[in-house]
């Protein structure tokens, strides 16, 4: 098992990796599904069977396409972009990242309180549990959230459609 | 059994490639990309945190992150298409309408 993780990890990082250094965003989305596959996996070691399965379907099935899909919508008619941010600028934003991680690192320092992982729910993420407490104990972010997709597809929509000046008469 | 720490601190680091993407690429999808990268960090330090405390609430907070996600692609991919189509680039250098 921490042979696994040790491999995911690797698989993750490199993706993420690539996310930041490839040139060409193609590259960079399929380092993105890279990464999304790792963690996939992690969620089924962790008991998440579930939610493994909707990270494939949701992220890499619907985003990652998504990403692809604009990429290739946009990608071949745009001037390069030229050369990179000024030295500086760079220079600030390595540091400023750096930064933020030794802050979580030191907020990661302490141990954590003894948790049950050492019991493990039996059925931790399967479909039953997580229906139970996504519709009985959870039911109002879930309706919300529906809302909320309902507001994106027609924000898409609208967003995406051409726009068309009205007939002035 | 891989401690929970390992999974913590390998979610901090992937947050933080997140965040130096978002500073320092100038293609707005990538920035996109980077800011999923984020928000699946916090997811996978949610599992874990679910997974330690045997609690099913964690997993919950995932589903609607990812919900919240896919309408935020689904938003901000429509946003940098209105971009393109209006200025001919994703350079978010360029993109300073706003900028005082």
């Amino acid at each position: 098992m921490p042979l696994l993780f040790a491999a995911l990890a690797l698989i993750a990082l490199v993706g993420a990796a690539g996310v930041l250094l490839s040139r060409n965003p193609v590259y960079s989305a399929l380092s993105l599904l890279l990464n999304f596959v790792a963690f996939a996996v992690m969620y089924v070691m962790l008991s998440a069977q579930f939610l493994g399965v909707v990270q494939i379907i949701v992220y890499a099935g619907a985003i990652v396409v998504l990403f692809l899909f604009v990429v290739m919508l946009i990608g071949g008619n745009l001037p390069a972009l030229g050369r990179g941010r000024r030295a500086y600028v760079r220079a600030a934003g390595v540091i400023l990242a750096a930064l933020f991680l030794l802050a979580l690192l030191f907020g990661l320092a302490r141990p954590l309180p003894n948790g049950l992982a050492a019991v493990g729910a039996p059925d931790g993420g399967s479909v039953q549990a997580l229906g139970l407490a996504l519709y009985v104990d959870h039911i109002v972010p879930f309706e919300l959230a529906s809302i909320l997709l309902l507001t994106a597809m027609l924000g898409g929509i609208v967003l995406a459609r051409r726009y068309q000046a009205p007939p002035k008469d | 059994m891989v401690p929970t720490h390992y999974y913590l601190i390998l979610a901090a680091i992937i947050f933080s490639m997140g965040a130096l993407g978002v500073l320092v690429r100038r293609n707005a999808l990538i920035i996109f990309m980077c800011v999923e990268m984020m928000l699946n960090a916090v997811n996978l330090t949610l599992v874990a945190l679910a997974n330690q405390w045997g609690n099913l609430s964690g997993q919950v907070f995932v589903f609607i992150v990812m919900a919240v996600a896919a309408a935020e692609v689904a938003i901000g991919l429509a946003i940098v298409m209105a971009i393109v189509r209006h200025k001919d680039t994703i350079n978010v250098e360029e993109i300073n309408l706003l900028k005082w």
